[in-house]
């Protein structure tokens, strides 16, 4: 640790750690702006200005900014010196020169860095007497609102937008007072992760335009812990609710896998939460054949007597579903019965994931663990699009040879300007195999283009090249090979390497490649980390969980008497005509919180709660269990989908249902059937948990309008409704104080009202949060585990005449089931479309954008044609048709389709 | 009197071309350079006590010998010539480009040569466009004839120069932001560390060198050091453009010795003030220097006794303030400059300048408030080194702050009479 002394005061810090970073750590108040912990420092705002003295006899000191000065043992340091603190006023005051001060109407107010930071410097008087600059602001497409005037030209955006996140879309222009942060004309911003500059922004340039429409103060507001349902990954996110809405998703910190950042389908797609198509009463079809609604109890009596009816009953499990609602469907159909709610390829595919990463043998990465690697290779997968905060901490990792650099030239790694400038494009090797261009590739050292076939053939012989008793590929072309054993050097020169790859590869053998290659890195004691990503926010939950069950159209093969279908369209999962027949000739119950084509075909609908109307626990692709929190409390008949099966396992006599009161008996009993899941209970406090006898306040305590906001009902107040199954007072009354990581409702601190303020609940500066990073991690590697590698390589890709492989394009909007009702996202969507390479589209006389017809599931698809240049031959890429992905893998036939042809 | 930089240019103001400027003795320097060691031409410069002559005055021969050297390190080098010539009132560098185009050249080859690098680049304000073309017509007969290009004079020695027009913005002569731009970026000064001596153009060594001084290293070469110092009248080398602005007899530019007197220059060689003119003050190298008041104009103008007067050499060309012009309208002109050419990266400088133009105008419009003293004031010291992010801010500063210490009294009487006491007399800036 480096000693030194600010006003006075001992402090001390890292080695190498800059002074604002110090003082912020110590708990000083230093106000700043341009400075960001995962931007770094590059000195622009000039607002965390301190004296800093050469030695003891130094009276008079100089002025140095905060944020470009590595703390050195023994230096001296002013915070207090007049002249810093009159300067500090001065920056405030310059920035406050065209700042319109509309604060009342600003959508930031109240959490804005810049209300917070001009308090601390204590300008309050305005003498600036001429005329302000204006701007015209830009319409940045539905998830952004622009308000240029607000700007005060931090550079925090652009540095985020396009350093950061390599967005390309957003820019400064102009010079002097009229620098302007924008895109070079109108137009929907495209980077993915574009939501993030309305927190990046210290004031309101930047606002969210979904949050704008039902817009409520910061204080105005519950918040709940949640995590983001959108992929695989588990982001940390809390959800802002008032009135019983959702009215927004912001980050929630969590050193360990998010970090400061979301992507846009995370933060935007909330939005059927509040849809008009959600299932609010349950609902029994009658013998007119319509589904109306019924009662509470009328619906439990009506389950019970199907559950008692006897016969074969199967539940459907879901990869969108808590592990608590899965369990307890599990529990009440037996686990023999239980299936998980997969297609039949995916759940191969994610059976095989399960196999791997719970065998110990391989280190499953966190996304901080991802950002450390020195040399990755993506196999498969096109992660921008099917888990963006993986794709983000990618190139996080590629800058490490940058840093290494810098390093090397003395210049720490917090300072950004000098870093850029000293290891201008250097990047740490990055190697994407895929079928279609992906949004790493401009930060790949090679990007290669390959059917799947050939993709994993590649990866075999990359673990062969790293250990010789791995299975050799046969007959490879010697320009494959020779990129093969290039991979492979890297891989074995690197410290860290990272292999990745998942479902979205779309094949099994490439993800026993991706495997064979962290087996024989292992093997060659490299630590290497293994990531398997998968598609939904419980996908490796259910997995873990029905390991070695077939996925569920199998069991539908067979006759059943009753179906219980847990929060799950099984339409996007298995051929439509089969599941027509099959639940047509069954009892089939379901529960979800949604409609569907599955719910319609339900005897009986009960209205489970979306995330926003309860808690549980999901798994994400890192094995980490993470406990999301009930921000709605509403008086309607949606509940957790385990409450509805237990109350109709209890009524027809099922004990082992009958013992649920809380999430946290699913959750103890769950651990105790299942060994895998042992850790469970310490993924967050349980509900009788109680800091200094009191429960957590969910509410801030400025919270307003409690007793008018139902008036409209009952003027009398109502009870405040009670959070069954979390340690959260659904109020601002309870605990404020320091909260256990898992359970923070919302970011703010004394003096910090805005997001920067997480850095008062970390441990160091964007590091861990204090107490741990919420979450348990189920999979750890195990030192005598080991699995033997995967021998079945496949044949060498061959084009077929006449007809295509056809791969799914992952899109990063509108694949995902529940944020695609969001209207935001929705105006993101494109269209479903096949892709083809020019000689492929040139065989069959297509041009671009001209229709085609593909056979896919027993139905024609009509879709338009796009040119890929860069697909192999023989492969059709088909985007914007992930409800068809089970379908997948398949050939398919192409032909023109006429116009007006469907 | 020897004038080394300038000799070669012909009265009728078209430059020597290839031949004439070989008869005249050209490209022999660069001979001479190839048979030494890279280290014995940094030594020789660096006894020459040249310093730079954009306005820094760092010593060459120490900013040519922080380029790391040996075998570890980075055999990409750059050697860049500042010819941005853009702080109001200079004119000096284009003399030269314009009218000794193959000095320049044969300049960069040996200085480049010095440092071992192997790509140059003349980055030439926009609006010179005569020295544009004469540079690019004089760099491409120089490697045509083996001067520059593969295997210089078959020394083994390889130099790739390339003449490039800036896009247009003062900040661009900033040396480093200089070097952003030249990479294709906006044109933001860099945080040092790094050195641009390491790590500079596209993050490798890299020297950054106004016009004029680089000029001066063929003579040097051919002459000695020795000979350079002898050309001073002061401690450090050779001689300097000097040029003078405003309402003088004979405005111009003239290459005169290193520490040839400031009244020297005004009497002789500008012809003293028009008739009806008195000199009050000057800002004796460009718009980013500090006033000298008349009662100081015996200083020599060198690197070491202008500051002694409260000012600096700078770019060595003066703009005159004569007593029928208002100072603050003055100011108010420079003012306007610079707080227009803020590159807007750092907060004092981009929302600082203009608040201080705006205060000014509404002075010389007779809408000045007491208190608007204290705020400009306020600015000279945090718009001053150490709180900026460059020197463009504390540059801007030292005209106002020199100002506001010598012409108080008008500050003041402006304000008080809510009107320029200038208001009638012969406006307009000469």
């Amino acid at each position: 640790m480096t000693n030194f002394l600010v006003d006075g005061k001992p402090c001390s810090a890292k080695p190498d750690e800059n002074l604002l970073q110090a003082c912020l750590a110590a708990g000083l108040d230093l106000p700043y702006f341009c400075w960001h912990p995962s931007l770094g420092s590059v000195g622009a705002c000039r607002q965390c200005a301190v004296k800093q003295y050469a030695n003891e006899d130094d009276k008079t000191g100089h002025m140095v900014m905060a944020c470009m000065t590595p703390v050195t043992e023994g230096a001296r340091y002013a915070l207090a010196d007049p002249q810093a603190v009159e300067f500090r006023a001065s920056v405030i005051e310059w920035l406050m020169i065209n700042h319109p001060h509309d604060c009342p109407v600003c959508e930031e107010g109240g959490e804005c860095h810049l209300q917070d930071m001009t308090m601390m410097t204590g300008h309050a008087y305005r003498i600036y007497r001429f005329t302000k600059r204006t701007h015209r602001n830009q319409n940045l497409g539905p998830f952004i609102k622009h308000e240029m005037n607000r700007c005060i030209a931090c550079y925090r955006c652009t540095r985020f937008y396009r350093d950061y996140a390599g967005g390309r879309d957003l820019d400064v222009f102009a010079a002097h007072d009229h620098v302007y942060f924008g895109r070079h004309e109108d137009g929907t911003l495209e980077n993915e992760f574009s939501g993030n500059l309305v927190e990046i922004c210290p004031t309101g340039v930047f606002t969210d335009k979904t949050f704008s429409a039902r817009y409520a103060r910061k204080w105005d507001m519950r918040g709940a812990p949640s995590v983001c349902t959108g992929c695989g990954l588990g982001c940390n996110i809390t959800v802002n609710e008032r009135a019983g809405e959702v009215r927004r998703i912001v980050n929630r910190y969590n050193g360990s896998v998010n970090g400061y950042f979301l992507c846009d389908r995370g933060r935007f797609g909330y939005g059927f939460v509040n849809a008009p198509e959600r299932i609010r009463t349950p609902l029994m079809r009658g013998t007119d054949g319509k589904q109306t609604a019924v009662s509470r109890g009328d619906a439990v009596a009506h389950f019970a007597a199907l559950l008692s009816a006897g016969g074969r009953i199967i539940g459907i499990g879901s990869p969108r579903a808590s592990l608590e609602s899965n369990f307890a469907l599990r529990t009440l159909v037996g686990a023999a019965n239980f299936y998980p709610g997969f297609s039949t390829h995916e759940g191969r595919l994610l059976s095989l994931i399960a196999d791997i990463l719970s065998s110990g043998a391989v280190h499953v990465p966190s996304l901080r663990d991802v950002e450390q690697a020195d040399t990755a290779l993506v196999l498969g997968s096109d992660l921008p699009n099917a888990a963006p905060r993986a794709a983000l901490a990618l190139r996080q990792a590629v800058r490490g040879a940058a840093l290494a650099l810098a390093a090397k030239a003395n210049i720490p790694h917090w300072q950004d300007g000098g870093v850029r400038t000293v290891a201008g494009e250097a990047l740490s090797p990055l190697f994407v195999a895929t079928p279609a261009a992906t949004r790493l590739d401009d930060i790949a050292h090679t990007a290669l283009r390959a059917a799947p076939a050939d993709i994993a053939r590649l990866g075999f012989a990359v673990a062969a090249c790293i250990d010789s008793t791995a299975p050799e590929v046969a007959g490879l072309p010697a320009d494959v090979a020779a990129q093969a054993s290039m991979i492979a050097d890297a891989l074995l020169a690197a410290e860290r390497p990272l292999i990745a790859s998942g479902v979205e590869a779309g094949e099994e053998s490439i993800i026993q490649a991706a495997a064979n290659i962290a087996f024989a890195l292992r093997a060659r004691g490299k630590p290497v980390a293994l990531m398997l990503n998968v598609p939904e926010c419980n996908s490796l939950g259910l997995a873990l969980m029905t390991n070695g069950q077939a996925a569920f159209p199998a069991a539908l093969a067979e006759p059943a008497s009753l179906v219980i279908v847990l929060e799950n369209d099984l339409y996007r999962r298995a051929d439509n005509t089969l599941l027509d027949a099959a639940l047509a000739a069954t009892h089939l119950v379901v529960l979800d919180h949604s409609e569907s084509p599955t719910t319609r075909c339900a005897g009986l609908v009960l209205p489970a709660a979306s995330f926003a109307e309860t808690g549980g626990t999901l798994v994400s692709s890192e094995g980490r269990a993470q406990r999301f929190y009930q921000p709605i409390f509403t008086e309607t008949d949606v509940s957790a989908a385990w409450r509805w099966l237990g109350a109709a396992g209890s009524t027809a006599g099922n004990h082992d249902c009958a013992g649920w009161a809380t999430e946290d008996d699913i959750v103890a009993a769950l651990a105790h059937a299942l060994p895998r899941f042992s850790a469970l209970p310490s993924a967050a406090p349980p509900e009788n948990f109680r800091n200094a006898g009191c429960k957590i306040s969910s509410e801030p305590h400025r919270f307003s309008g409690r007793t008018a906001m139902h008036a409209d009902r009952n003027v009398r107040e109502p009870k405040p409704p009670v959070s069954a199954d979390s340690p959260f007072s659904t109020t601002m009354e309870g605990y404020y104080g320091k909260i256990p990581p898992a359970l923070i409702p919302f970011f703010w601190a004394p003096g910090w009202n805005s997001v920067q303020s997480v850095n008062k609940f970390q441990s160091e500066i964007g590091g861990a949060l204090e107490g741990g990073d919420p979450g348990v991690r189920l999979l750890e590697t195990r030192t005598e585990a080991a699995l033997p590698y995967y021998a079945a390589i496949p044949k060498a890709f061959a084009s077929r005449h006449g007809i295509w492989q056809a791969v799914m394009l992952p899109r990063v909007f509108g694949d995902d089931e529940q944020s695609a009702r969001a209207a935001p996202i929705r105006d993101r969507t494109a269209a479903p479309a096949l892709a083809l390479n020019a000689e492929d589209a040139a065989l069959i006389g297509a041009a671009a954008g001209q229709w085609l017809a593909c056979a896919l599931d027993g139905e024609t698809l009509r879709l338009a044609l796009e040119i890929h240049p860069e697909l192999p031959r023989g492969v059709a890429g088909l985007t914007g048709l992930a409800a068809k992905a089970f379908a997948l893998p398949s050939w398919v036939r192409l032909t023109l389709a006429g116009p007006g042809a469907s | 009197m020897e004038k080394p930089l300038t000799a070669l240019i012909q009265p009728d103001g078209i430059p020597l071309d290839l031949n004439g400027y070989e008869q005249a003795g050209g490209y022999q320097a660069l001979r001479k350079a190839l048979t030494m060691t890279p280290e014995a031409i940094i030594g020789e410069v660096s006894r020459s006590k040249l310093r730079g002559r954009g306005g820094g005055g760092f010593p060459t021969g120490r900013k040519w010998d922080a380029v790391p050297r040996g075998a570890d390190t980075p055999r990409q080098r750059y050697l860049v010539v500042n010819a941005d010539e853009m702080e109001p009132g200079s004119f000096k560098d284009r003399l030269l480009l314009e009218q000794t185009p193959h000095q320049m050249i044969e300049s960069v080859i040996i200085s480049a040569f010095a440092i071992q690098a192997s790509i140059a680049y003349i980055f030439v304000r926009a609006e010179y466009v005569l020295a544009i073309n004469r540079l690019t017509r004089a760099a491409a007969q120089a490697e045509a004839n083996g001067y520059a290009g593969a295997n210089i004079l078959g020394s083994g020695f390889a130099l790739a120069i390339h003449v490039h027009a800036s896009g247009g913005r003062y900040i661009c002569g900033e040396s480093s932001a200089l070097l952003t731009a030249l990479e294709g970026r906006r044109p933001i000064p860099r945080a040092r560390p790094p050195r641009s001596a390491s790590n500079g153009l596209w993050g490798k060594p890299s020297v950054v060198n106004n016009v004029e001084t680089l000029c001066n290293v063929p003579h040097i070469i051919t002459h000695g050091a020795d000979w350079f110092l002898s050309l001073s009248h002061s401690t450090d080398g050779g001689t300097k453009l000097y040029g003078m602005s405003g309402r003088v007899k004979r405005p111009g530019l003239w290459e005169l010795p290193l520490g040839t007197p400031l009244n020297e220059i005004i009497e002789d060689h500008a012809g003293g003030m028009q008739e009806g003119y008195k000199c009050r003050a000057v800002l004796p190298g460009g718009a980013s220097s500090a006033f000298i008041m008349a009662a100081d104009f015996n200083v020599a103008m060198d690197f070491t006794s202008v500051p002694k007067v409260g000012s600096a050499l700078g770019t060595g060309n003066i703009l005159a303030l004569d007593d029928r012009r208002c100072p603050v309208g003055m100011l108010r002109s420079l003012e306007h400059f610079f707080a227009q050419e803020s590159c807007g990266w750092c907060t004092p400088c981009r929302d600082g300048l203009p608040w201080v133009e705006r205060i000014l105008t509404a002075i010389e419009a007779g809408e000045g408030r007491p208190e608007d003293l204290d705020t400009l004031a306020r600015h000279t010291i945090f718009l001053g080194s150490d709180f900026t992010f460059c020197d463009l801010a504390p540059g801007a500063m030292q005209p106002l702050a020199s100002g506001l210490k010598h012409f108080r009294a008008e500050f003041e009487q402006h304000i008080n009479e809510k009107c320029c006491p200038w208001h009638d007399s012969a406006g307009g800036w000469a």
